[in-house]
């Protein structure tokens, strides 16, 4: 393909390595080490979205890789810029999201001399990127680029990080672009064996009470279609984890919700009485299994997952199956028959009927239920991607509101990043642009990355922010009503900002509701004004997150902490 | 119990990082590391023996195998497998016992490679057992100081480590 080679600066030739990657948009802000990359993107095809902290352009390119299923890419200079990067790249990393970090180091000479704005940013980053680069040799620019991209993007997805020292960027290579990737230490295995599969399908027929645990792998593979023919073939019940929302229709009959310490009692009752624990795309993760010990312990367990490394790490496995989990799956529902689940349905829907995730509704007063809010952007626009930040809302909008399509729901799941959702909302909807998209924010989150108004505003991304304003940092609040005596150390928040006003501030429509009534208008005004919006919703102050198991217990030993009035 | 990885990797820099970095942040203890280059330049090849049951080793292969930079894991095992490991010990030594310490070095094939009027050098190759043993003799002299390699090893016969 690439036969001629052209020359050029690496700075430039960065750009090209990008166009032939496909990319459209980067997250970024400049600084010191990147102006002949600035230089470079000034008049270029690529849209390139100014953020006003670092670590919004990292969460940015993630909820743009998300809601696409593309690769994000940020970047950042040199020093501080990069270190502001760390958060958003440990969040990917966590959640196994492709983004591609670039970010400008000091010239190669000054290297460990301590320079200005001098970071070792791949020191800093190895343990929480999949892969990372120290580009030494400009003649090495595009191979390394095309790695990155290809690291990041194939097996389990991840964050590749690749540092450009100054110099790199403005000595003269002669460009060429690798039609492949030759790395003789990395080869993702995509198809399961088949012998794996017959003996998962064989297990799957004789099953009384099976239970299907998926997760975000789901997402990554793209095999929401191929679970769903699985789920209904077989006719086993599903629960998707955090990251897997949006994985399984959450209007399937089949469906239960998620599973753990917020979880729906009867995805979690399903899971303790399961004899077969059907796992695809998941990790296991302690908010999913409680106690360890007495997690799903009448079950076998079949595996399903692209990283060899998530076989038998918490959970002993018995049938492991490697690779990708679509094409797993879709060989899968070729061998499996329909398991004895008759009566088990039957179990699990009145477990359902028993225990339904359920709130109170105040008796006397207008005051607005977090959980209602919810249950309104559910009804007005159900086809909205949702985008939460960390903490009670977080769970809430997981409990709530009913994904029933992929990359609908994005939200900071393994690092449980405060901060999150307001930016990745943006990359979303800049990913997105035709889709609604909804933070789901609360007074504490938000405030940690409010700035990102400023970039909304000026990018023009019509993101709506809702802010469950409670005046508390409300999950610990929750923790600290729960397990401290109530002692609220530092968890008051109350009267803090006008959240209005601070929208305003920054040209974007600022909207309070306070009156149960107020929600759904809100919510329209939102949508119909077409521009960056933040909705102040003030919420009864000490609701809790319920159901909820509590750390260390076993996920069946699940409490009911709703609050009446 | 103990084990003995052969790890082939990509001979760049911060490759020993990348690896010690996965062992110190899962948690995994290494015993001993050696790394060097191999008949083929662009690949080292690091010899780490660490401890723990099978199901750490599992995790330790699997979690080596998912750096980009590591080329292939082999548990080697000691029944088929030469191990060696090289030790130099700076010894206590006058005219008194100079000749004594040198009949203990001979006993286990080691080499004299520095004498001064209050100290000798000795150089020892050998399996682990052996080196202890030779440890053992010589610390009644007064080891002053010691330094050990840890443990190479490859595959006996034909086959290779990384076949």
């Amino acid at each position: 393909m690439t036969g001629q080679t052209e020359k050029m600066t690496g700075a430039r030739a960065l750009i090209e390595c990008l166009y032939r990657e496909g990319v459209d948009t980067i997250f970024g802000y400049p600084g010191g080490a990147l102006l002949p990359i600035y230089d470079e993107i000034y008049g270029s095809k690529i849209r390139h979205v100014l953020v006003r902290h670092e670590q919004a352009a990292a969460h940015a390119a993630e909820g743009y890789a998300r809601a696409t299923g593309k690769t994000g890419v940020c970047i950042a200079t040199s020093g501080p810029g990069a270190t502001n990067l760390v958060t958003g790249i440990a969040n990917a990393y966590m959640d196994s999201i492709p983004i591609v970090a670039f970010t400008g180091q000091v010239p190669s000479s000054m290297i460990g001399n301590d320079a200005f704005q001098e970071a070792n940013i791949t020191g800093i980053t190895m343990p929480i990127t999949k892969h990372n680069y120290l580009i030494q040799d400009a003649k090495e620019l595009p191979r390394i680029i095309r790695e990155a991209f290809h690291i990041a993007s194939t097996g389990r997805p991840g964050p590749v990080l690749v540092d450009l020292p100054k110099d790199i960027t403005t000595e003269e290579i002669d460009f060429y672009y690798p039609d492949r990737v030759e790395l003789r230490g990395y080869n993702p295995t995509y198809h399961g064996n088949i012998q794996q599969i017959k003996k998962a399908a064989s297990m799957i027929k004789d099953s009384k009470n099976p239970v299907i645990y998926a997760g975000g792998g789901v997402i990554s593979s793209d095999a929401a279609a191929e679970l769903r023919k699985f789920a209904e073939k077989v006719q086993a019940p599903v629960t998707t984890t955090l990251t897997g929302m949006g994985g399984f229709p959450g209007d399937h009959p089949l469906f239960m919700g998620m599973p753990g310490m917020h979880g729906s009692k009867y995805a979690n009752y399903a899971i303790q009485e399961s004899d077969l624990l059907i796992a695809v795309g998941v990790r296991f993760d302690d908010r999913v299994t409680g106690k360890l010990k007495s997690f799903a312990t009448n079950a076998k367990v079949i595996h399903i997952d692209i990283d060899p490394a998530e076989i038998s790490k918490n959970v002993k496995v018995d049938v492991p199956i490697v690779g990708d989990a679509k094409w797993i799956l879709s060989h899968l529902v070729k061998y499996a028959e329909r398991s004895q689940s008759e009566d088990w349905l039957k179990k699990i829907g009145h477990w359902k009927e028993q225990y339904p995730l359920h709130y109170i509704e105040p008796e006397t007063g207008d005051g607005i239920k977090p959980q209602y809010i919810i249950r309104k952007i559910n009804e007005i626009c159900k086809d909205a991607i949702i985008v939460t930040d960390v903490g009670q809302h977080q769970m809430w909008a997981a409990q709530f509101f009913q994904y029933r399509e992929p990359r609908t729901f994005i939200s900071s799941g393994g690092l449980g990043t405060m901060g999150y959702g307001f930016p990745a909302s943006i990359g979303a909807k800049v990913g997105r642009p035709e889709k609604v998209v909804i933070s789901i924010s609360g007074d504490g989150s938000f405030q940690m990355n409010s700035q990102e108004l400023a970039t909304a505003v000026q990018a023009n991304v019509p993101v709506i922010i809702t802010i469950f304003n409670n005046g508390y940092l409300g999950m610990v609040r929750q923790w600290q009503e729960l397990f401290f005596d109530k002692r609220y150390s530092q968890t008051c928040i109350q009267n803090s900002v006008d959240f209005v006003k601070l929208a305003e501030a920054y040209g974007a429509l600022g909207i309070r509701a306070i009156r149960k009534d107020e929600v759904q208008p809100a919510i329209e005004q939102a949508i119909a004004s077409g521009r960056p919006t933040v909705i102040d919703f003030v919420i009864e102050g000490e609701e809790n997150v319920s159901p909820m198991v509590p750390a260390g217990a076993a996920i069946n030993e699940i409490l009911d902490l709703e609050r009446k009035g | 119990m103990r084990h003995t990885l052969s790890v082939m990797v990509e001979n760049k820099h911060g490759v020993l990082t990348r690896v010690a970095g996965m062992f110190s942040r899962r948690g995994y203890n290494i015993d001993s590391l050696t790394v060097g280059v191999t008949e083929d330049p662009t690949i080292s090849r690091m010899t780490i023996v660490v401890r723990g049951d099978d199901e750490v080793l599992e995790q330790v292969t699997k979690q080596l195998n998912k750096l980009i930079d590591v080329i292939r894991v082999t548990d080697l095992k000691s029944e088929e497998t030469v191990e060696r490991e090289l030790a130099l010990f700076k010894v206590n030594s006058d005219v008194s016992n100079r000749s004594e310490i040198m009949q203990i070095a001979d006993i286990f094939r080691a080499r004299i490679i520095d004498v001064a009027p209050r100290s000798l050098i000795i150089e020892v190759t050998g399996d682990e057992a052996k080196i202890n043993a030779i440890e053992q003799l010589l610390r009644p002299f007064g080891i002053r100081e010691m330094v050990r390699t840890g443990k190479i090893a490859l595959r006996r016969g034909t086959k290779n480590v990384s076949s």
